[in-house]
């Protein structure tokens, strides 16, 4: 989708703020939310795909408005609440409950032992290389153009880089396909290339000297260079 | 927007404790999950890693050879178990710079958890179109001679740059090169200095 998030060349969003000896957290909550992601991830109940289109999915202007940790609490709790894995209502009561008790534990909801969960996939954090034995169409060094499309959906071709010219740098062997996977229509696995643009060819005469971006790109996002 | 705030919004921290709850309830989220992730990434994390590949790297061309063409089998060498990883070589001819402009991609397990500004508009939005307005304002100036690769994270592949060994590290070894290797030189935002020149 051309959402929010395809920030490439987007432009008035100041320079860059660099906090000195920034903490790896600036705050307890923010470690939960990764917990949850992992825990969410591990078992499988979304795969990065959705995860990502959870978050593309936020408001505009509230993605722009949000810390990176809050949007992953929107793609996360969106994502479990259509999936049916928490109700919209039990987690609205139960927020209620914690605003009147901010430093409850959250334990304390807690009425009996948790059930028994299975095993969790040790791979997860990996595991998106597929062999499938399928045979690349394109080889280093081949020309090629993106697609110019503009799907309702997730996808990983960036807006900027649509319908323009580069040359493949490099295969890097079949990978699960973000594009159906994240919209529960499988992994469809494809090559995936490091495709090298001219910045001349992205940016035109605003462009920078003697620059070139590389992009990782499915193959379906390719067509034969002109 | 583009503030570092301290991030406690009581409003997000209930909706977090809730979703939290109810996950634990629901066996979920294991009751040690919070701690565990914050031993992980406070403690047992960081740039160390990434900084440890490029010392060695510096110091042994063989190992070098092989962190670029294979860095599955490189990092086994340091005890990391990472097949997503790229390594990319800053040059006379080249330098490198890594980001995500669709989300916040980072090579985690040898990088740690990215910095805020390396997941905010600003950066996301300026590293593809003017990287080198952007490293000037960030205290690089990259000569028009050298080209700007910029790699777009937009897979699950994840780039790590090589920096170049500065003049004047000759006599140092490995072990003394690891403190110099700062994480923005390893995403591209910054040269490594010797450490006279270091802050």
């Amino acid at each position: 989708m051309d959402g929010v998030h395809d920030l490439g060349g987007m432009q008035g969003f100041g320079p860059v703020e660099r906090e000195e000896n920034e903490p790896v957290f600036h705050a307890v909550w923010e470690a939960a939310v990764l917990a949850m992601q992992h825990a969410g991830r591990s078992r499988g109940l979304f795969n990065i795909d959705e995860f990502r289109h959870g978050i593309e999915r936020m408001a505009p202007a509230h993605y722009l408005r949000a810390t990176y940790y809050e949007k992953w609490l929107e793609g996360i709790t969106r994502l479990l609440v259509e999936k049916g894995v928490v109700g919209a209502e039990e987690l609205a009561a139960r927020r209620v409950f914690f605003e009147g008790k901010p430093d409850a534990s959250s334990a304390t909801t807690l009425t009996g032992p948790p059930p028994a969960r299975g095993a969790f996939n040790p791979r997860w954090a990996e595991d998106f290389i597929r062999e499938t034995g399928a045979t690349p169409r394109f080889a280093p060094g081949d020309a090629v153009c993106t697609r110019e499309m503009h799907p309702p959906g997730h996808t990983r071709l960036p807006r900027y880089a649509r319908g323009k010219r580069g040359v493949v740098h490099l295969c890097h062997g079949i990978h699960v396909f973000p594009d159906t996977n994240a919209h529960g229509q499988g992994e469809q696995p494809q090559p995936l290339y490091s495709v090298r643009f001219d910045a001349r060819e992205l940016w035109g005469e605003s462009a920078e000297p003697n620059q070139a971006v590389h992009i990782d790109l499915w193959e379906s996002y390719l067509l034969p260079g002109r | 927007m583009g503030k570092n705030h301290p991030n406690v919004d009581p409003y997000i921290v209930s909706r977090v404790r809730a979703l939290e709850s109810l996950l634990l309830e629901k066996g979920i989220l294991a009751p040690d999950a919070v701690d565990r992730v914050i031993q992980r990434y406070e403690a047992d994390t960081g740039p160390m890693v990434g900084a440890r590949a490029v010392a060695k790297a510096w110091a042994d061309p063989d190992y070098k050879r092989l962190l670029l063409a294979d860095p599955k089998a490189a990092l086994a060498r340091l005890d990391l178990d990472y097949a997503m990883l790229m390594v990319v070589e800053n040059t006379a001819a080249v330098h490198n710079l890594v980001v995500c402009t669709l989300c916040s991609c980072y090579p985690w397990p040898v990088l740690g958890l990215p910095p805020t500004w390396y997941k905010m508009p600003a950066y996301r939005s300026r590293a593809v179109s003017e990287p080198r307005a952007l490293l000037r304002e960030m205290g690089l100036d990259v000569p028009a001679p050298r080209e700007v690769r910029v790699w777009d994270s937009s897979a699950e592949m994840r780039y790590m740059v090589l920096p170049q060994r500065p003049a004047g590290t000759e006599r140092l070894t490995e072990a003394e090169l690891v403190p110099l290797i700062t994480r923005d030189a390893l995403i591209g935002v910054a040269e490594v200095r010797p450490a006279a020149a270091a802050r």
